[in-house]
């Protein structure tokens, strides 16, 4: 087949043009279209680069730490079954020697020594559970809060092996019967899957701060630890703090003012 | 080769094959083959031209009612919400759990918070006759109410079990 230059042009220019519209498709398809549109986070959200905790203890008594438990396991359906070996728990109090392991006084102050610490998940920053989840129904939000997806938890209970904290418990039944008092606006969990602590993730959503900040009458600060003007970054600038068992390079974001 | 068939009947007639024969015990033989038909058969007979009614979930809530007219509208138009609800809810769950989103934008540009046991049992607030007709008519059992509570204003109220 022969083509003479002009015959040729007319060609290569066509094919262009056809090319070209087909890449227009090609931004219109790969495009946010309709459906991203639809869903929206609400204007009133509370949203950080890095979530994170202080827990002042000198502001902290049995009885605030109490309600605190409380609030937090009522606002979140948890069920109060007494028996250690069943229980669950996504907030609740440790003696010093308990929750520090690995780090040892043989003579402690006396104030530390009676003091109950409120432990709770500490949405570590290199989370052990996370790494170890085999359907990802454990993982690291991008604002550093380690969340639950229980509709793909398989009960597999890895993550509470990983977890050095203990901070996860297994619902080895319907926890439904165990609830004195149903708190509409969250789930329940059902027989067989792992639940913890989400630093209220359904809050901050909503615009509202964790359960346990709100009962705490200011022990505990909840801010971004990315924002140096931030409360929580304030409190670490101002006190000497304490993490649980920060050997283990979990890199945990509770941090305890003693 | 074209009457092989009749010389297969012809072979057959001599060996007896179409006389009438006699039945050993014959009246009793009859009538249990017709008392196993009638077992076996009763459920047929028993709907027989009797097609099992479509289900009508219910619609006549208090907060449904309590919406004007024009309002009362699901977050998609009835036809899709009919097929596709279980695939919407779904997005709702990947959206509001795995990417933090938790507001949805209805066909009516309405925003909606995503939330099966708040939003969909605000107005669906009849469990029984509306979600349970369907359910129990084409024999699914949706495990979404293991977790999510389908009457959470009598649970709150302390009353609860399915």
């Amino acid at each position: 087949m022969e083509m003479d230059r002009r015959e040729f042009l007319k060609l290569v220019g066509a094919s262009a043009l056809v090319g070209m519209l087909g890449g227009w498709e090609a931004v219109e398809l790969l495009a946010p279209g309709e459906a991203e549109a639809r869903y929206l986070t609400k204007p009133e959200a509370l949203e950080a680069e890095r979530w994170a905790m202080v827990i002042d203890t000198k502001k902290m008594d049995g009885e605030t730490a109490r309600g605190c438990i409380a609030a937090c396991h009522h606002a979140h359906n948890v069920p109060d079954i007494d028996d250690p070996k069943r229980e669950i728990k996504w907030i609740w109090l440790e003696d010093f020697e308990h929750a520090f392991t690995g780090q040892p006084q043989d003579y402690i102050a006396d104030r530390v020594e009676g003091t109950p610490f409120l432990v709770l998940c500490n949405h570590c920053n290199n989370p052990p559970c996370v790494r170890v989840c085999p359907t990802k129904a454990t993982w690291k939000r991008i604002d550093g809060i380690v969340m639950m997806d229980q509709h793909r938890c398989i009960g597999c209970r890895f993550c509470m092996a990983a977890c050095p904290y203990g901070s996860r418990s297994f619902n080895w039944m319907d926890p439904r019967p165990f609830i004195e008092k149903g708190y509409p606006e969250y789930p329940t969990r059902e027989k067989g899957v792992v639940e913890k602590c989400n630093f209220c993730a359904e809050r901050l959503a909503k615009g509202l701060v964790p359960a346990c900040v709100e009962t705490s009458k200011g022990a505990l600060i909840f801010d971004d630890l990315a924002d140096s003007q931030s409360a929580v970054r304030k409190a670490l600038r101002q006190h000497y703090t304490l993490r649980r068992k920060p050997y283990l390079g979990t890199n945990p974001q509770v941090y305890y003012v003693v | 080769m074209a009457d092989e068939p009749q010389r297969v009947i012809n072979a057959l007639k001599e060996t007896g094959f179409f006389k009438p024969r006699k039945i050993y015990d014959g009246s009793k033989v009859i009538i249990g083959i017709i008392v196993l038909l009638g077992a076996v058969g009763f459920s047929f007979f028993y709907d027989l031209g009797k097609a099992a009614k479509a289900p009508e979930p219910e619609i006549n809530t208090p907060t449904i009612q309590g919406l004007p007219k024009a309002e009362r509208v699901c977050v998609e138009p009835k036809a899709y919400m009919r097929e596709n609800h279980m695939k919407l809810l779904n997005q709702w769950r990947d959206q509001v759990v795995r990417q933090g989103k938790r507001q949805y934008v209805g066909f009516t540009k309405k925003k909606y918070t995503m939330s099966l046991q708040n939003t969909c049992m605000e107005c669906h607030s009849n469990y029984d006759n509306f979600c349970n007709r369907c359910h129990t008519y084409s024999g699914i059992t949706p495990y979404c109410w293991t977790c999510h509570v389908n009457k959470p204003k009598e649970w709150a109220a302390g009353r609860l079990q399915e």
